[in-house]
């Protein structure tokens, strides 16, 4: 079993905190002139998302996570699972609803996400930054307004819904930053 | 790009600014600058300080010599003091095993004074002057450790068991802490530094230590007996360490003992203990208080930056 001492710590280290896979966040070393060292540090569990705080001394040792990000190409979802294929190996994963998260509202079929995989089990899933997405559910446009700076909420195809400007029609590809989602612009076919 | 220096030149330039006003400041009060080995056969027996090693061969040690650098200019600074030195001070670089962090460089530049004559409370007043000549600060609140560690945890610091503060560290908000077991001071210095520093505004200094951590200092008997030691803190940053310093030979002997066992206890790396500093204190040292500063930490406060490594030039990751 692999482990890491505290003078291993650094931003994105992958460890295991309370049966959970974890990433350092940040570690800063408390050395009173005399007296102890220390490492507190700030950790995200991997699967909740949460930041927690630990203070070990200095010199512990805490077990690896075997944590990889891996580039998987969204393929289908089953109605339980999504499921994801490396495409060098063509290893294929699937991932259940709490590890696939608010992803799951941009995920298009052959769209290129980032899968968190914890001995080889998908635990978290970041879709791509942008997005090209076809428009299913809106107000009808208003032809030629590009100018009033209007916006209306548009249902894309993957589910998610964002607010777009008037003249946005069922049918249109819209480029969305997942990471805000926000409409970026019109997409050519 | 890995041969340029961290600090900008600004910054350095400022920090030959601070150095030099050190020295106007000793200049004018009489404290002469005095050199001391870096090298030295004698290293520090502190359990929580650990020192680099190297070597010398040639003429005069042909098997070899081992060799400490120095962790601090403290044990020969006190031999000129014994010799009748009279006021001293030293800038150094010092050195540091497995200390590197945001306000922490492995070498770093220590100013260290003594002045014989001086009680705590009169060195504090010189630190101050020293430090406020820099910083654009009120003057300094002065509090007891035991003061300090009420007003926030509740607990007597001197009194208080292991198993008491234990359940204090558990409990304070500090998330899941490591166990600690039986040893009191560790426990004192988990809640000091995590939970007290943070909430020391200003320029604090915090004095009158337990006596369990006394270092080098005198302790004064009393209920409970204190050690005769303060620490300044600017906005909970540590920035010196000052004692009245321990003048008795056997009572430094039997501490040096102490931490040699403390060492043995945790699987740490024997060091002898300083037989000249001994020898001088049997000599004699004057009545004398002595403090070290952080000179990269008090030039990152006057510059108002967040780490060392934006003061110095070269920190260990460029070196």
């Amino acid at each position: 079993m692999a482990t890491y001492s505290t003078n291993e710590f650094k931003r994105g280290l992958k460890v295991m905190l309370d049966g959970d896979p974890a990433s350092i966040v940040e570690n800063e070393f408390v050395k009173p002139g005399k007296g102890q060292a220390f490492s507190r540090v700030k950790l995200r569990n991997l699967k909740t998302g949460r930041v927690i705080e630990r203070t070990f001394k200095s010199g512990e040792s805490i077990e690896a996570a075997d944590v990889l990000d891996t580039e998987m190409q969204y393929l289908y979802n089953d109605g339980e699972h999504w499921h994801f294929m490396n495409t060098e190996t063509f290893e294929q994963v699937g991932a259940d609803e709490t590890a696939v998260g608010d992803a799951k509202q941009w995920l298009k079929e052959q769209d290129v996400c980032t899968v968190t995989l914890w001995n080889g089990v998908p635990i978290s899933v970041l879709p791509p930054n942008h997005v090209t997405l076809k428009v299913v559910e809106t107000d009808p446009g208003i032809r030629g307004d590009t100018a009033t700076g209007g916006t209306k909420p548009a249902r894309l195809e993957s589910g998610a819904v964002v607010q777009v400007p008037l003249f946005i029609d069922i049918g249109d590809v819209l480029k969305v930053d997942t990471r805000t989602g926000q409409y970026i612009s019109r997409a050519k076919e | 790009m890995g041969w340029r220096p961290a600090a900008t030149l600004g910054s350095l330039r400022e920090r030959a600014r601070v150095l030099s006003r050190i020295r106007a400041f000793f200049e004018a009060r009489g404290v002469w600058e005095v050199e001391t080995p870096i090298l030295s056969v004698a290293g520090t027996t502190d359990a929580h300080i650990d020192s680099f090693t190297t070597r010398y061969q040639g003429p005069g040690a042909a098997g070899g010599l081992p060799l400490y650098l120095h962790t601090s200019p403290e044990f020969p600074m006190k031999r000129l003091l014994a010799a009748g030195s009279g006021p001293i001070f030293q800038m150094a670089k010092v050195f540091r095993q497995g200390e590197m962090g945001r306000l922490h460089n492995p070498e770093f530049t220590l100013l260290e004074w003594y002045r014989p004559g001086f009680g705590i409370a009169e060195l504090m007043d010189e630190v101050e002057a020293l430090v406020r000549s820099f910083l654009n600060y009120a003057p300094a609140r002065r509090v007891s450790y035991a003061q300090a560690f009420e007003e926030v945890l509740g607990l007597d610091p001197h009194r208080a068991d292991a198993a008491q503060l234990g359940a204090c560290a558990k409990a304070c908000g500090l998330g899941p802490v490591p166990d600690l077991g039986g040893d009191r001071d560790a426990w004192l210095n988990l809640l000091f530094s995590h939970r007290v520093e943070s909430t020391l505004e200003g320029l604090t200094f915090v004095h009158d230590y337990p006596a369990s951590q006394a270092a080098l200092a005198r302790v004064r008997e009393g209920d409970p007996p204190v050690a005769e030691r303060f620490e300044l803190y600017v906005e909970g940053v540590e920035l010196a360490n000052g004692f009245h310093e321990l003048s008795d030979a056997g009572e430094q002997r039997f501490r040096f003992a102490t931490e040699r066992e403390q060492r043995r206890a945790g699987g740490q790396e024997d060091v002898a203990a300083d037989e000249r500093l001994l020898q001088a204190l049997e000599n004699g040292l004057p009545d004398c208080s002595g403090v070290a500063l952080g000179v990269d930490r008090l030039v990152m406060r006057t510059l108002r930056l967040d780490s060392v490594a934006d003061v110095i030039g070269f920190p260990i990751d460029r070196a």
